[in-house]
């Protein structure tokens, strides 16, 4: 399944071909270096899902993905048991993570979950240790744990930006934090800002410095070209060996009868492209579709020519001419023979801009194929520089710059991204082009060193990058997708491996019963919590014992049901494709909060059973019981992870039939 | 009771002339010439034909919002004598004589009007002062966007009217809870707050914001009364229950009893009954119930059906087939069964009759008694006027390749056997022994040999190429992931058949289906799926040309062209006043700087400000800031076109905050007597200013008096407005 998407990146890092992923790079570094040490040795193809490993090594990345999925419960007990001071709630967080058939399969595979739910504890756990340092702070041990807290927030951060809502979790524990201090009158301001700046350094300085080394390294690691090249601009691409804009050498100035691409120089912009189809009725004309468009590709060439004449340019008796600032032209596709054309019609998406079409049959067209171009801070009758100069085109009849929205278009646009003319004189990235590739058999080629970016260029582009992509995975028309709801429910699984009733089959499910469980558990521990506050609040005097169970509630299960929401609900203002696997980290959050609950809810009740011996003894079997039906559960739903073979549970024959308790689960 | 033979029956009355003077020149500048221009404006063109519909009675489905604020424009039209007979189709056609333009804006004129003297009653409520009260007025007054929104048949001016009484009334209602708990004008602005907030969620969609902004208000409030400990246990628990009714249930049952009064008035069947289920269909007056009225109930073996897809999407359509075959090559090469094809049809026609067969009987007739189809049987479709059975087999379907080919059977003899059997189950069933009855069970059809789930592909471009009369593709979907709506299938027309000869059958199938029973749906019922329709139909969102993004709005760098004298240079613009809208930023941002340092400062026990002045800050902040927060920055996350009007509620609120940080600036800023005068003095320049600003742009607000070509080239201060300038 996914291994296919994450185990080919580990193979492009131990190849060093760049590549483009709207995920930050940490996670598969991570796995590319495990592959490395583990002796792979990145031929694997990784094409589709189901294809035999045959002889590769495979197991190292593998087994570095389950190693750190199952630090997973060693963390989340001493998270629980650092919150509630108990042990039967840590240890029935630990046996709930244990047995969970979800989190098994989760971590057995090569996926980035595992790396990303990994440091995402340990970020917890470090927080809530270095919060029970607090009496000591500015020790050794309050230093390493804060310190830890940062490293952690980086590497959640580094592998999936999800690891944003964890640190969410803890900057707003630290601003808890910081004002309890605050309202702490023996301080004086000056140790208070000893405190500001010590969080500031480990908290804030400490994982943008470790996130920005994590891109250096990306970035030097990765020295070839490889298939992300297109997305990005043409400076960025420069850096790659093998890419065709590293040590380049072409004609530097720009002439008539050049073949050229441009590239839009927002980030992530397209290369100018055209191709056979029409824009479709009820669009503005019905003329050759003008795109922008991310990939490389013979469309994106286009010939330019005089304005005026329609003399053949490439007959090589003819004196070179070079084209200046200020000049008109004409701009016809290579393939299509069309010329670049906008008129006033409204454009497909953005409504206040004119479209731009190609028109024309062999470029002859009209005058609203003409164009002005313009460099930027140039004056005229300067000649045009490749790569370097900033291009503007202005449409000449209407006034009107070319430019990309950067909107995708719909499916008869082939998803590629909107090309506009836009009335309005802004100065954005959108309205200018470079020229990237450049052929003219006439002019002699000259070895150009492109200006190369700075680190904090790349950087921010490749953000640009990731960002447009993540928005980018939207969901098709009536494409069936998982929907927030039906995580915590337990609503519907995911396939992992094998659908034919012969294969090896893998669905990602979580334990039912423990799903529901936690569903449960977390009404209890709303109610708890609820009266809990009230009581407190009317002031009614509570025992010791009972004032230290409140507190537990409260501040401990505060901070962890806030990280269930903080994990649980963006999701469902996401407009991109979401799937079951991204519950896991609020599926953490939910498990410790059952420990904790369950723990002060048969505290409460023993409390109430006022000899001590039936009290231990309530404790106790509650506990027990609860256990034992996480053990059965998990006897039950094992096959689930471990994989089974056979037929369909839909069909009745099947062992798994029985287990079968939503019709929507379908191993 | 004869007490006024004692005493005499004195009434006393308090007028307070500023609130009377506001609400006069309110009522001044929103209805002034109202019925100019006589034609439609911008958004008018929409809300109007909702207002035509309601008129005739026509039902429709607007997925704009809830039908309250419909509803008030009709009362408009209604009022007015309108009969609803105008083609509402373009911005800036004439009116014609018949539409009571005057009446028709005049609810939201009036809204707009009503929103100054509660503007200035929300701030005396706050405790400020009388002349920061009136300073919020006037500037409501003075907004030029504000006028311009409230003087057109649109619903914004009513949202900010209800969102403002709503406020209104529960600071009334926090007032008098100090010293007269349960007492009646305690009850009666209590109340009050409940419903306008219904009201304002009834409009749009928007108000719920406010709503929501209320009651976590009104609870915050009622947390400080839980630590009160003068409170019993027993008064809480009333103070619960009653805050509970009036903020939770009543609001509830207004919203229900505005559907109700939108279902009732609206019974006849129009334009968007499509999206409706069958059932919904039948239940108003022409349309499918003319068809339907009287069917039988229960499918029987042998009874004549058309099967509607339940998913509706992109258009409605109904299980079909021709004499037509599957070209044994499409156009990319890939083989086809070459049998009869079956397709999805969004018209209704001859060919869309089904005859339900049992497998183990010949006859195509209903027997006597009928035997009911129930949950689990497994039936043959046969295809009435081809008599071919419907059948599916492993062979890729034309345009999704993944899925089965459906067919109706062709025998070439050739090792290909019909596989015609179809378990039906029903998706709504009760128990698992219920009849297949029509119109309401929804029914996937389960291939017996494959498991293939019959499936309409319902997605955009599923249209066969000409071959298939670019009819909708219909497929055997072999990995059902659970539910989805295009598998499932409904019976609309029905009739038990009688017919033994195919040439009689032919002519039965052609005559109009006419019995007698009649199904109506519970009020309930029909709300949940009107509510349901509403809040998941989506339009396609295109971008309009005037729309905005979020961000502009806070510095008004976009506006609205909403109307444009076909001849002359008169136009109307939504276009805000400058002034205001800047110093409503900076108000809003001084609030919150100064309300942090304040802050900071009191956790380290230093007040700068007396204990009461900090209350009167914090609340007057909590209603006017997060009034702004709420109705503003929901709109980051929304994903639909967005215009600057949806802006208005958070300015409004914006505003209100002018004047609290101005006399906070005053009152303790300003230590000595000579800062007060110069800050007096300030204040009189930039309220003249703001006057000013209104005078310049009130051409463009009122569409009079029409400007040069050079007047309206002065009045683009910003480039990116786009204020329209006829070519010489």
């Amino acid at each position: 399944w996914d291994e296919t998407h994450f185990g080919k990146m580990g193979s492009y890092y131990v190849n060093r071909t760049f590549f483009f992923d709207v995920h930050p790079p940490l996670g598969k570094m991570l796995i590319g270096l495990a592959g490395y040490l583990s002796g792979y040795d990145g031929t694997f193809p990784f094409q589709k899902p189901g294809d035999r490993y045959e002889q590769h090594n495979y197991v190292g990345m593998r087994g570095f993905c389950a190693f750190l999925g199952s630090c997973l419960v060693p963390f989340a007990y001493l998270t629980v048991l650092e919150l509630s001071k108990s042990l039967p709630a840590a240890l029935l967080t630990a046996f709930i993570l244990i047995f969970d058939t979800g989190c098994i399969t989760l971590s057995q595979y090569i996926l980035l979950d595992p790396i990303l739910m990994f440091f995402l504890m340990g970020a917890v756990l470090s927080m809530v240790k270095c919060n029970s340092c607090a009496n000591s702070p500015f020790s050794a041990s309050w230093w390493f744990w804060l310190s830890l807290t940062g490293v952690n927030l980086a590497g959640a951060m580094g592998v999936k930006f999800v690891g944003l809502f964890v640190v969410l979790l803890v900057g707003l524990n630290t601003i808890y934090d910081l004002w309890d201090l605050l309202g702490n009158l023996s301080l004086s301001l000056v140790v208070f800002g000893k405190h500001l700046l010590a969080r500031v350094l480990c908290l804030i300085l400490l994982p943008l410095a470790l996130y920005t080394a994590m891109f250096a390294v990306h970035f030097t690691v990765l020295n070839k070209s490889g298939p992300g090249d297109g997305f990005f601009s043409s400076a960025f691409q420069a850096r790659l060996i093998g890419n065709n804009l590293h040590n380049v050498s072409i004609p530097e100035h720009l002439a008539y009868g050049s073949v050229v691409t441009m590239k839009n120089l927002q980030m992530a912009g397209g290369y100018l492209h055209s191709h056979w189809h029409l824009y479709p009725e009820g669009v503005g004309a019905r003329q050759q579709q003008v795109t922008a468009y991310l990939h490389k590709d013979l469309n994106n060439l286009w010939i330019i020519k005089k304005h005026d004449s329609d003399t053949d340019l490439s007959d090589p008796s003819r004196p070179v001419e070079f084209v200046r600032h200020g000049d008109i032209i004409r701009l016809e596709h290579k393939e299509t023979s069309r010329n670049l054309h906008s008129h006033q019609h409204e454009a497909p998406l953005t409504r206040k801009h004119f479209q731009v079409t190609g028109y024309g049959i062999n470029g002859t067209g009209d005058s609203n194929d003409f164009w002005r171009i313009e460099v930027v801070g140039r004056k005229a009758g300067k000649l045009i520089k490749v790569l370097r100069s900033q291009v503007r085109l202005t449409h000449v009849a209407t006034g009107c710059i070319l430019g990309s929205s950067g909107k995708t278009l719909p499916k008869w646009g082939w998803e590629q991204v909107e090309v506009t003319c836009t009335p309005y004189l802004k100065e954005t990235p959108n309205s200018l082009w470079n020229f990237e590739d450049h052929i003219n058999p006439k002019l002699p080629n000259i070895s150009l060193d492109v200006l190369k970016p700075s680190f904090a260029e790349i950087l921010l582009e490749s953000h640009m990058v990731m960002i447009r992509g993540n928005s980018g995975l939207k969901p098709k028309d009536n494409e069936v997708t998982s929907k927030p709801w039906h995580w915590p429910i337990n609503y519907q699984g995911l396939r992992f491996s094998g659908v034919n009733e012969t294969d090896y089959r893998v669905y990602l499910l979580g334990n039912p019963v423990i799903w529901w469980l936690n569903l449960v558990t977390m009404g209890l521990y709303l109610l708890v919590a609820v009266s809990t506050a009230v009581t407190l609040k009317r002031g009614v005097q509570l025992t010791s014992e009972l004032k230290e169970l409140s507190r537990v509630v409260l501040r401990g299960g505060g901070q962890i049901m806030l990280g269930w929401l903080l994990h649980y609900l963006p999701f469902f203002m996401m407009g991109r494709v979401l799937y079951f696997h991204h519950y896991f980290p609020a599926m953490l959050f939910s498990s410790m909060l059952t420990g904790i609950t369950w723990d002060t809810l048969l505290k409460f009740c023993a409390g109430f059973l006022s000899p001590s011996t039936t009290a231990r003894k309530v404790y106790g079997g509650g506990f027990l019981a609860l256990v034992l039906l996480i053990l059965y559960s998990f006897y039950l739903f094992h096959p689930l992870s471990y994989g089974m073979i056979g037929p369909m549970a839909s069909d009745p024959s099947s062992p798994m039939a029985g287990l079968r308790w939503m019709d929507s689960w379908e191993f | 009771m004869l007490g006024f033979l004692k005493n005499p029956v004195v009434v006393t009355v308090e007028i307070n002339m500023n609130l009377v003077a506001l609400t006069v020149m309110g009522l001044i500048s929103r209805l002034w010439g109202l019925s100019y221009p006589r034609a439609v404006v911008f958004d008018e063109v929409y809300y109007g034909q909702f207002v035509s519909l309601y008129m005739k009675r026509i039902f429709f489905v607007d997925d704009s919002g809830p039908p309250f604020g419909h509803m008030l424009l009709a009362l408009g039209g209604y009022l007015g004598g309108f009969d609803g007979n105008f083609l509402w189709n373009r911005i800036g056609a004439e009116y014609s004589m018949n539409v009571p333009v005057w009446s028709l804006r005049l609810l939201p004129a009036l809204a707009g009007a009503l929103c100054v003297p509660l503007a200035y009653q929300i701030l005396v409520e706050l405790q400020f002062s009388h002349c920061a009260a009136l300073g919020a007025a006037l500037l409501i007054l003075l907004e030029n966007s504000l006028i311009t929104q409230s003087r057109f048949m649109l619903l914004e001016s009513i949202l900010i009217f209800f969102i403002l009484l709503a406020v209104l009334s529960y600071l009334k209602f926090y007032n008098s809870q100090r010293h007269s708990s349960f007492s009646g004008s305690w009850w009666f602005w209590l109340l009050l707050t409940g419903v306008a907030c219904s009201c304002a969620v009834g409009v749009k969609y928007m108000g719920l914001f406010t709503y929501m902004l209320l009651l976590a208000i009104a609870g915050l409030h009622f947390w400080h009364m839980i630590g009160d400990q003068n409170f019993s246990n027993v008064s809480l628990v009333c103070h619960f229950l009653a805050r509970g009714l009036a903020l939770v249930i009543i609001p509830m049952a207004v919203y229900l009893s505005f559907f109700y009064v939108h279902l009732t008035l609206l019974y006849r069947s129009g334009p968007h009954d499509q999206i409706m289920t069958s059932a919904f269909q039948a239940s108003l007056e022409g349309g499918l119930a003319r068809i339907t009225q009287g069917q039988p109930l229960e499918v029987a073996y042998g009874s004549q059906i058309t099967l509607r897809n339940v998913l509706g999407k992109p258009v409605q359509c109904w299980l079909h087939s021709h004499m037509n075959t599957y070209p044994i090559r499409y156009e990319n090469g890939r083989g086809s069964s070459h049998q009869q094809q079956v397709t999805c049809y969004p018209f209704k026609d001859v060919n869309n009759w089904w005859i339900v067969k049992d497998p183990g009987m010949q006859q195509l007739v209903v027997s006597n008694p009928p035997r009911p189809v129930k949950h689990g049987h497994i039936v043959q479709l046969v295809h009435g006027i081809t008599t071919r059975y419907l059948n599916t087999h492993d062979v890729a379907a034309p345009l999704s390749p993944h899925s089965q080919e459906v067919s109706c059977y062709i025998d070439y003899n050739i090792s290909m056997p019909a596989q015609n059997l179809w378990r039906v189950e029903i998706v709504n069933r009760q128990s698992d022994t219920d009849v297949w009855k029509t119109i309401l069970s929804e029914v996937r059809f389960v291939h017996v040999n494959t498991s293939a789930v019959l499936k309409a592909s319902g997605f955009i471009g599923a249209s066969l190429p000409e071959w298939g009369y670019r009819q909708l593709e219909v497929v055997g979907e072999k990995l059902s992931k659970g539910y989805h709506q295009s598998t499932v299938w409904n019976v609309e027309e029905h009739r038990y058949g009688k017919s033994q000869e195919q040439k009689e059958r032919e002519v039965e199938l052609h005559s109009p289906t006419q019995m007698d029973i009649s199904k109506n749906l519970s009020f309930m019922a029909k709300f949940t799926e009107l509510q349901w329709k509403i809040l998941t139909l989506k339009n396609e969102d295109t971008e309009h040309k005037y729309s905005s993004s979020a961000l502009d709005w806070i510095t008004m760098d976009t506006n609205i062209a909403y109307w444009l004298h076909p001849t002359s240079g008169a136009q109307i613009h939504l276009l805000g006043n400058v002034v205001t809208w800047g110093s409503a930023n900076v108000a809003a941002l001084v609030y919150t700087c100064l309300s942090l340092w304040y802050l900071i400062r009191r956790r380290r026990k230093i007040y700068d400000i007396p204990e009461d002045a900090w209350q009167l800050w914090v609340s007057a902040g909590g209603i006017c800031v997060g009034g702004w927060a709420v109705n503003y920055l929901p709109f980051f996350l929304m994903e639909k076109t967005l215009f600057l009007y949806h802006y208005l509620p958070a300015l409004t609120f914006q505003i209100l905050l002018i004047p609290i940080v101005l006399q906070h600036l005053g009152n303790h800023l300003c230590r000595s007597l000579l800062l007060k005068s110069m800050f007096s003095a300030l204040i009189v320049a930039w309220f003249s200013s703001v006057y000013l600003v209104y005078c310049t742009f009130s051409p463009l607000t009122y569409g009079e008096p029409s400007l040069s070509v050079t007047e309206l080239k002065d009045l683009r201060w910003k480039d990116s407005w786009n204020i329209l300038i006829r070519k010489q």
